[in-house]
């Protein structure tokens, strides 16, 4: 192997672009994998939340899917799965501390959901198709990228829901007096999950109808 | 391929660096987090005699208003005073009081089990020259915990503020108990009656005014929110009824 590689690929090429954008459209883990749906029904009813879920999401996929690229060559695969679950479960352990040290009033409206981020089938999923099997930075890439596509959408559905459930946007309030004189009522459905699952299914829907690769033949 | 003997000394330098880690993150985490608790109480506590207090005057504000921490036993004695920054009688202090395990005591007493005699918290908050007493409260809703603080003025028995917390009470219904709507009921309600018995605040389904409860001691249940509602009544029986000799010896004096 006299002719190894000697040209680095350069840290934004366009392949890095598209492990960094491809989440937030066509490979959305959402609204066109179906993964994490269940704190995304959660976090959304208030965007404030729905933030730092999301920034939470991101920081784990990116950590964790770095930590297993840079030991994907010593994990003995009998015990992989368990190592990338150890790798997540302290991410996320360090998450929860770290918030409720910080942020804690965003941590008692996570509750939970922070701790089920070790369940969210998006980061195991990344670990083991892809940062078992790529170099650390574009597996950092590819965590980032899909943890924002997650983060995105939790955002648009957190702004619809605190909009029309609360009247409010990240807790001010910017529905006009007015609207409530003329009778206009804040709807209390959207703060139920039931609805988060409806708006989800709203952006697939839009999403679908803008890219005709995503819809099936028949 | 990896032998048996790899595995193991991966699997176990991994699990003890992944401890370690927490472990330090833990210790260098928990005086913030203590700090955070230990302000949400107080900010509850103050907001109850409507003090609206910030993190970072919370502090501040609950050692200028806060003149008087008591913990009283089931016969209405003083059993621990704190005062000023030092204790004047006992050693126990009111913050520091857990409702929940108290009002179990209390509980396990009833059934004639055996538990240590049950103490109750007390603070006097001292605001506009006027002495306000605040009892912390502890319940149960529909999906679990429920909390708050009842604030009554120097006469034990007029209420001038509440406020209610909950773990997870069903947004939009339950959940409603922790906002202004549902505790802007209770200033100026009272807890006796004409005669001097204890008739507690009760939340009632369907409104005060198409029952036969006494406005003066009922408030307007949330709709939907039944279980919560009722949640609600019994907390505030159950917790202010430990409270009642206390009141009677204060006032006899």
């Amino acid at each position: 192997m006299s002719t190894a590689k000697t040209e680095r690929e350069p840290m934004f090429s366009a392949k890095i672009k598209k492990l960094l954008l491809g989440p937030l459209n066509k490979d959305n883990p959402i609204t066109v994998q179906v993964l994490g749906i269940c704190s995304a029904l959660a976090v959304t009813v208030k965007l404030e939340p729905a933030f730092v879920m999301a920034l939470s999401v991101i920081a784990v996929t990116a950590i964790s899917n770095l930590s297993i690229s840079l030991l994907r060559n010593t994990i003995p695969p009998r015990i992989r799965i368990i190592v990338q679950l150890t790798v997540i479960a302290a991410l996320v352990i360090l998450v929860d501390q770290i918030l409720k040290a910080y942020v804690y009033d965003v941590s008692k409206q996570l509750s939970v959901f922070v701790g089920l981020i070790i369940t969210n089938c998006i980061i195991m999923g990344r670990l083991e198709a892809f940062a078992m099997a790529n170099k650390p930075w574009p597996s950092f890439v590819d965590g980032v990228g899909n943890g924002l596509g997650y983060g995105i959408i939790l955002i648009i559905v957190a702004f619809f829901r605190e909009l029309l459930g609360s009247g409010t946007v990240w807790g001010y309030h910017v529905m006009p007096k007015a609207f409530y004189e003329l009778g206009y009522v804040n709807n209390g459905l959207m703060i139920l999950p039931p609805m988060a699952l409806i708006v989800v299914g709203i952006i697939i829907w839009v999403q679908r109808a803008k890219n005709p690769d995503l819809q099936e033949e028949n | 391929m990896y032998s048996n003997g790899y595995i193991f000394r991966y699997a176990s330098i991994m699990v003890i660096l992944v401890a370690a880690l927490l472990s330090a993150a833990a210790i260098l985490l928990q005086p913030a987090q203590e700090r955070n608790v230990k302000i949400e109480k107080i900010q509850d506590i103050l907001r109850s005699a409507h003090i609206e207090s910030t993190t970072s005057d919370a502090e501040q504000l609950y050692d200028k208003h806060i003149i008087k921490e008591i913990v009283i036993n089931a016969a209405g004695e003083e059993v621990g005073v704190y005062a000023g920054g030092k204790f004047e009688k006992g050693d126990r202090r009111a913050f520091f009081v857990d409702v929940k395990s108290e009002l179990k005591a209390k509980q396990q007493l009833a059934q004639g089990k055996q538990a240590q005699e049950p103490v109750f918290p007390l603070f006097v908050c001292r605001k506009d020259n006027e002495d306000i007493y605040i009892i912390p409260l502890y319940g149960v809703g529909l999906w679990g915990p429920i909390w708050g603080n009842i604030a009554l003025k120097g006469d034990f028995n007029t209420v001038e503020g509440v406020t209610f917390g909950h773990k997870g009470e069903t947004p939009g219904l339950g959940a409603e108990i922790a906002t202004e709507i549902f505790t802007a009921q209770f200033p100026a309600k009272t807890l006796f009656d004409a005669n001097g018995n204890f008739a507690s605040i009760q939340v009632v389904k369907g409104g005060v005014a198409n029952s036969s409860i006494d406005p003066a001691h009922g408030v307007d249940a949330i709709s939907g929110g039944t279980i919560t509602s009722n949640g609600v009544s019994d907390m505030l029986r159950n917790c202010l009824e430990n409270y009642v000799p206390y009141f009677k010896n204060q006032k006899a004096l």
